[in-house]
């Protein structure tokens, strides 16, 4: 075995540029910038939304409106009543969470139905709708989808394709779907949209579920002089 | 790279050359998801038009005051400021383009192509010149943007901006405006710029005519 010599190298090593001197900032000063930017950031945002909320909470409350008056069938004006306790009252105490439905009334100041909005999963996320209803005869008198993220074209029919959607007209409840090729012509039936089944079930247990959970607190209310006898505040515009 | 770039440059780089979209593939979670209309497709660009000129004048302004070890976090913090301020607006003006847009209007925070452009651009180089690329990449961005909204809502709708285009006999093709629509119609302009771009820059070869001269054809 060979003897090998290794290089013989300076004990300082070669030498190299001295690096640039890094200054590194101190933290007080890094949390104070991030803080300053945080603060200035906070600010703008809060300015913007005091200018952008009413007009954001002013079109919530105008797409609601319309929403009862089309699945009202276009009443004089309506009210909002409250659920409390299982009872439905026109003016609690405290409206903070509670659920509520809305009263509408024609030109002679007589209640004509009862609108609702209720939330499910459907397809892809939660489907809202308004449905109005009428207590003394059971019957639907319409449906308009609230919000939706069903898929374009397919799922997002239940609130596009018109046939379906006055499906919802003068039926009765509970109301349960049925294939195009399968429709018997009962008065409480739905016919589904093909291609777009899941969309077109959810939005019917939507609405049974919500009237089987209101059925009883709205007949009772309905029944009572209190639907005939409207109290003039938490009303809305009509048609 | 700033430095031997011209203003002009630095205006147009971003709109052709070095497209976000179309050149570079950056911010493509925005532009497959929400153009699936015109109309979406030009409230998704004028939204990060107005985070990406807005962030930009912003850092290139305060860049000697922010320290670079939190760089990135200033960064974050200025875009994110001004993709809120974009959401809170489109909500009170125009409600229905903001619900159908719906998360992404708040995913421009995390769009790759405006942070890169803070750090690669606006913070290194003067005001004016960070507004030129903002607006360069930002109009870019948005003709891309609205290339795509075009072709998936007619293919896919059979509308323009919401007017009939194609004709009552036409059948709609439901995928162009589902998200497979949107990678296909990427795709297609993709390889039509590769195609482009190809032939622009095809070798330099030469030719030899008749008499004996020898010339060079081709190049870019």
């Amino acid at each position: 075995m060979s003897e090998q010599k290794l290089p013989v190298m300076d004990s300082r090593g070669p030498e190299v540029p001295n690096p640039p001197v890094q200054v590194s900032t101190s933290s007080a000063r890094l949390i104070a910038t991030l803080a300053v930017a945080g603060a200035l950031a906070g600010l703008a945002i809060v300015m913007v939304f005091q200018w952008a909320n009413p007009q954001i909470e002013a079109h919530r409350a105008l797409v609601l409106a319309q929403a009862i008056t089309e699945v009202l069938g276009g009443p004089e004006r309506y009210e909002t009543i409250y659920l409390q306790d299982g009872e439905l009252t026109p003016q609690p105490a405290d409206t903070t969470g509670l659920d509520r439905v809305y009263v509408g009334y024609d030109a002679a100041d007589q209640p004509i139905g009862v609108a609702m909005v209720a939330g499910e999963a459907g397809f892809q996320d939660i489907i809202t709708v308004i449905f109005g209803y009428r207590p003394d005869s059971g019957d639907l008198m319409g449906m308009k989808v609230l919000e939706s993220k069903e898929t374009p074209g397919l799922g997002d029919k239940i609130e596009k394709d018109s046939t379906f959607v006055r499906a919802f007209r003068d039926v009765g409840t509970p109301l349960f779907g049925v294939k195009p090729d399968r429709a018997s012509g009962d008065h409480a039936e739905v016919v589904m949209i093909t291609g777009a089944t899941i969309s077109s079930r959810a939005v019917i247990n939507i609405i049974n579920h919500r009237l089987e959970a209101l059925r009883d607190p709205v007949g009772t209310y309905w029944s009572s002089p209190m639907a005939s006898a409207p109290t003039t505040s938490g009303t809305g515009g009509g048609s | 790279m700033s430095s031997r770039t011209t203003p002009q440059q630095d205006l147009i780089r971003g709109i052709w050359k070095e497209n976000p979209v179309l050149v570079q593939l950056l911010g493509l979670c925005p532009a497959l998801a929400v153009t699936n209309t015109v109309a979406n497709s030009l409230a998704m660009g004028m939204a990060t038009f107005f985070v990406l000129l807005g962030s930009s004048v912003l850092v290139s302004l305060l860049k000697k005051w922010i320290p670079k070890e939190v760089r990135i976090s200033a960064y974050i913090l200025i875009i994110a400021t001004f993709v809120t301020i974009a959401d809170l607006v489109l909500a009170a003006v125009v409600p229905d383009t903001h619900k159908a847009l719906g998360a992404f209007i708040a995913l421009i925070v995390v769009n790759c192509m405006i942070l890169g452009r803070q750090e690669a651009f606006a913070a290194k180089n003067t005001v004016g010149r960070a507004i030129l690329d903002a607006v360069g990449t930002g109009v870019g961005f948005f003709i891309a943007l609205l290339m795509m909204g075009a072709v998936r809502e007619v293919l896919g709708n059979g509308t323009l901006l919401g007017f009939d285009v194609m004709g009552p006999h036409f059948e709609p093709w439901v995928i162009m405006i589902l998200p497979p629509g949107g990678f296909l119609t990427l795709g297609a302009f993709l390889l039509v710029f590769s195609w482009w771009k190809g032939r622009k820059t095809e070798t330099v070869r030469p030719r030899r005519w008749l008499h004996g001269v020898t010339t060079e054809v081709g190049g870019a």
